[in-house]
């Protein structure tokens, strides 16, 4: 079986899968899609109080979570569409115009 | 077991004998009979088919995909617009390589509206992946619907297929007809088992992902190569076919070609007119032959011009006019197919039959009259011309 890992720009039509298709799941992992972000969210550690209502709403995995709390973005996987900060009744995240990081 | 039937009911009979897990079902004409019919035997439990049914032909088709992606073994049935409507989701299908089967039952594409029979729907859908299997009557519709599973389910081919009969001429037509027990067909058939599916818990699965400018292209190649591969799996289904019917069928059927100088290629129900119309010539000293196109896509290029290649004169009729402006898609093929042959027969393209505009046995008598011309003096006039309309000037 051939993994989603293993195929990359070099690969000849022969040893990719028909039709493209994965085998294995969690492969938007090997995707930085971070780069996309045209609006950047910034966690306030000090005003979360870890309810942990934005880590559902993200639609990709740009928010960890660790032994019951969440830890600041993963901004290899954000694309900036400020749900969490929409769905966040604290003000522990706010979003800040362009893609970098802001610290 | 002889029987009568029409074209669509034999069809959706040879649906009932294969009992597949899903039906994306909406009515249109001339293909309405067929889910008309299946709907009666999932009722009466006499199929286990999940009988699906939907609010227009592109939910139907994404019903057949989600279920072939799941695992299920999934067919259709429509005609014209139906069609159209269906066809970004051929192209999914297509690409996403799933087998499903589809009873194409040919009709006008609008505009003008008009519901009978031409081969506009399904010659606008020829490039868009899928296997087509056409039928000259009722009893090659329900043979050809039989034969295309083992065709699109073989891993070297993984394309769907799209098994063509004409409107209303064949589709309604009722004839005698040579059924196969169910119990022949469903092994014949097989069991459908997808080496990856959506619903293999062991084995999780992705399906039509989105591809990018760097693999795109290779996916593309290897759909080209399927279709390039479906050519002798649907000659070795036949031969399988033929050990189990003793019906014989190949990518074209030659009708007195053996010594053939004048030669008549089409698709569909008007070869029994043309094979009329041979007869009547060769009781005349004529040496008239047809080449009758039962798959198109993959198209039998170099076989068709190994056919044609002793004839003196050829007119390839179409029924559809396709709009290039230099002749039909049937022509357009047959033309290109024809070019690699040292010698070449001259060759021209007759458009006719455009929504179920009749063609008769003297029409196809007169394009041979035609050719005879072409061969004895080797001009052939027009290459393009339509047959069958008013004119004020002579057609053919």
């Amino acid at each position: 079986m051939i993994h989603a890992k293993d195929i990359n720009e070099r690969t000849p039509w022969q040893d990719m899968t028909p039709a493209g298709e994965i085998y294995e799941p969690g492969t938007a992992r090997l995707f930085n899609t971070g780069t996309w972000r045209t609006n950047t969210p910034v966690f306030h550690e000090e005003a979360c109080k870890h309810c942990m209502l934005c880590v559902p709403f993200c639609p990709d995995s740009a928010i960890p979570v660790k032994d019951g709390k969440r830890l600041d973005f993963d901004y290899t996987y954000c694309k900036g569409c400020g749900i969490c900060e929409n769905v966040c009744p604290f003000p522990a995240i706010t979003m800040e115009a362009g893609g970098g990081v802001h610290k | 077991m002889s029987s009568r039937l029409s074209g669509n009911e034999a069809v959706a009979y040879a649906m009932k004998q294969i009992n597949p897990d899903v039906f994306g079902a909406f009515p249109i004409t001339p293909s309405t009979d067929i889910p008309e019919y299946f709907a009666g035997f999932a009722a009466n439990g006499e199929v286990n088919t999940e009988f699906v049914t939907v609010e227009s032909e592109h939910s139907s088709m994404s019903v057949c995909i989600a279920a072939q992606a799941a695992g299920a073994r999934a067919i259709s049935a429509t005609s014209s617009c139906g069609l159209a409507l269906m066809y970004e989701l051929l192209y999914v299908a297509a690409s996403c390589r799933l087998p499903i089967t589809l009873a194409c039952v040919n009709r006008a594409l609008s505009g003008p509206i008009n519901i009978n029979a031409d081969h506009s729907d399904s010659m606008g859908a020829r490039d868009s992946g899928w296997i087509q299997i056409y039928a000259e009557n009722n009893q090659e519709a329900y043979d050809n619907f039989i034969q295309a599973m083992p065709i699109g389910e073989t891993t070297s081919v993984r394309l769907p297929v799209m098994s063509c009969m004409d409107g209303f001429i064949t589709s309604h037509a009722v004839e005698n007809i040579e059924l196969l027990e169910t119990e022949t067909v469903r092994k014949f058939i097989g069991e459908y088992n997808p080496e990856h599916y959506l619903l293999k818990k062991e084995n999780p699965l992705a399906v039509g992902p989105y591809d990018v400018s760097p693999y795109y292209m290779e996916h593309k190649v290897q759909e080209a190569e399927a279709m390039k591969a479906a050519k002798a799996r649907i000659l070795e289904v036949a031969a399988a076919f033929e050990k189990i019917s003793g019906r014989r069928y190949g990518l074209f059927e030659e009708y007195r070609m053996e010594d053939a100088e004048l030669a008549i290629v089409l698709i569909g129900s008007t070869a029994g007119t043309a094979k009329a119309a041979v007869d009547r010539l060769r009781e005349h000293g004529v040496k008239a032959g047809l080449v009758k196109i039962r798959v198109f896509r993959p198209f039998p290029g170099e076989e068709l011009a190994r056919a044609l290649s002793r004839t003196r004169a050829v007119a390839v009729m179409d029924k559809s006019e396709g709009f290039s402006a230099n002749g039909g898609p049937v022509f357009a093929e047959t033309r290109s197919a024809l070019y690699d042959l040292k010698e070449r027969p001259y060759l021209i393209n007759i458009v006719y039959g455009l929504g179920g505009r009749d063609v008769k046995v003297e029409d196809i008598e007169k394009v041979f009259a035609r050719l005879a011309d072409i061969a004895t003096t080797g001009a052939t006039g027009p290459l393009y011309v339509h047959m069958g309309h008013r004119s004020k000037e002579e057609t053919v």
